[in-house]
């Protein structure tokens, strides 16, 4: 892929999870280099948000590995043995990964600019001034300069997405998560936050998107992953895999979602 | 097309935009009336039967020793709420921590504190010298670090903090516990997904939310408290009951002293009521 030989931003291996008696994650193995830009699609409970919860250690794995640039995320390595971080410790590898939720999950008590400095200042440790500054801009890229005022509940869900995902880049992140961003969105909101993340990836961030906007996946992604019951069935560039899916569960499920 | 359409509109409007009378509810005024009568009823007697004593009220509703008793009564209140808000937060972290040892141990506590009379452990402190003669530190079978009689420690302020205070904080675990649970688990993922430790995420996020959900039911168990505490007149702690009581036992004047009591117990919760109804709105921020 467009990475070549340089060490993977993600390297996922053999990655397992089950719920009771309910396997989530099969067996999954995923590259994801520098600049990537990886659009997961598949069935609802093929285990798309599973292993990305998995990535920043929201969810812990039964087996496998997870290594984001280079590095163990919610465990330690002896051996053959993953040992379990301290949450402070898995706090810290975390706060290096941005996540953008389904539904939003802005904080209702504190204003936007709040919100987006809350862990620059409590976390990073940022002057309160400079992450101010950052914020602003960021506010800027998103299209929301002059909300820095309000509070949650008074944008739309576009607007509270975008936000999100500011706040989420406040934190300088080598890798951005986004678990189905458009979702809970009305149609007609869904575009404003599809062109923040595509601005976002021209400029060079590497991402892992869960998404059933096919449209973006066609578009944006360098990768398409198709998943089903917990495992990746294929794995391609976009034309490939929706011009030209290799196996039949690809074929049928685009062939629902595409009508 | 429009001519004829604006003139049959002009000519509805005459016949269809009516008036609109609300409804009216005749019954209301009796039921005024009966408590208009029930009131000067009320009054009348107040001010009529000699043995409420008004002017003995008026001699001790600000005499040293009720404002004294009065004093006392805030100060079990507010030390007994602190210690059983830090005590009862406490014990809902140990609640809904992912330890099952801290949780079920918490349940316990929360368990036996409500599961007893107030007035009971009350008794229960202030005897505890029955008990307990001597209180120290120590190992077993060897002579203590150090020791004190339980007489001198426990005076009858101390016997009353602990009793109002231990119960207070059963019921301020399961007031914090449900504000906590009730803050939507999606508000924690994304504080962690930030970097946030589980510490900072609780203090930041999910308690000043919580705090909504808290004030209400604090706001009652305050005001509760400060009538609550009346009972430590069974262990001869001068509160404002205590105080009248005493009073009251001297010169027989009861029915004066109980009203000159009431009358503050009623100022005080004013006050606490216009207090909660403030924080209420200050932590209501961001919910329109």
């Amino acid at each position: 892929m467009s990475g070549g030989r340089a060490p993977a931003m993600v390297r996922i291996r053999g990655v397992r999870k089950s719920y009771g008696s309910q396997e989530a994650l099969r067996g999954v193995d995923l590259d994801v280099h520098q600049g990537e830009v990886v659009c997961l699609i598949g069935p609802s409970g093929s285990g798309k948000s599973t292993l990305l919860r998995c990535i920043n250690h929201l969810d812990t794995i039964d087996a496998g590995s997870i290594l984001v640039d280079g590095e163990l995320v919610g465990y330690r390595r002896r051996g053959d043995t993953l040992i379990e971080l301290s949450a402070a410790e898995a706090a810290r590898r975390r706060a290096a990964i941005g996540m953008v939720f389904q539904q939003f999950h802005l904080f209702p008590h504190m204003t936007v600019l709040r919100n987006i400095i809350e862990a620059p200042v409590g976390v990073s440790r940022q002057p309160v001034d400079r992450a101010t500054a950052r914020a602003r801009e960021l506010l800027d890229r998103v299209g929301l300069k002059d909300k820095e005022r309000s509070y949650p509940a008074e944008l739309s869900g576009g607007q509270q997405q975008r936000v999100a995902i500011a706040r989420a880049l406040a934190m300088g992140p080598k890798l951005m998560l986004f678990d189905e961003p458009t979702s809970a969105l009305d149609p007609e909101l869904v575009g404003e936050v599809l062109s923040v993340m595509r601005d976002l990836a021209r400029d060079g961030m590497t991402m892992l998107v869960v998404t059933h906007e096919m449209a973006f996946a066609r578009d944006a992604a360098s990768t398409v992953v198709f998943m089903d019951h917990g495992e990746i069935v294929e794995s391609g560039e976009p034309d490939e895999v929706f011009v030209a899916p290799r196996h039949a569960r690809t074929r049928a499920f685009l062939s629902r979602v595409l009508g | 097309m429009s001519s004829p359409t604006a003139s049959t509109e002009e000519s509805a409007r005459d016949e269809d935009v009516l008036r609109v009378v609300v409804r009216r509810r005749p019954y209301l005024w009796v039921v005024y009336v009966i408590l208009v009568v029930i009131l000067v009823a009320a009054g009348y007697s107040a001010a009529t039967n000699q043995r409420f004593g008004w002017g003995v009220v008026a001699t001790y509703f600000l005499s040293s020793a009720i404002l004294k008793g009065l004093l006392t009564t805030i100060e079990l209140t507010v030390v007994s709420m602190l210690l059983g808000i830090v005590l009862g937060v406490l014990l809902a972290m140990m609640a809904v921590s992912r330890s099952r040892v801290l949780s079920r141990i918490a349940q316990v506590y929360v368990w036996f504190f409500r599961g007893t009379p107030l007035l009971v452990q009350l008794l229960f402190w202030f005897n505890l010298a029955a008990l307990y003669p001597r209180l120290g530190l120590g190992i077993p079978g060897r002579a203590p670090l150090f020791s004190v009689g339980a007489n001198e420690i426990i005076s009858p302020f101390v016997a009353a903090i602990l009793a109002l205070s231990l119960h207070e904080a059963a019921y301020m675990a399961e007031i914090v516990r449900s504000g906590v649970i009730g803050v939507d688990r999606g508000q924690r993922q994304a504080a962690l997904a930030l970097g946030m430790r589980p510490a900072r995420v609780m203090r930041r996020i999910v308690l000043p939310q919580a705090m909504r959900t808290i004030i209400p039911p604090t706001g009652n168990q305050t005001i509760s408290m400060l009538k609550t505490s009346s009972l430590v007149s069974v262990i001869a702690l001068s509160d404002l009951l205590y105080t009248a009581q005493s009073i009251y036992g001297i010169n027989y004047q009861v029915i004066p002293l109980l009203v000159v009591a009431s009358i503050w117990y009623l100022i005080v919760v004013s006050v606490l009521s216009v207090g909660q109804g403030f924080l209420e709105r200050r932590y209501g921020r961001g919910s329109g």
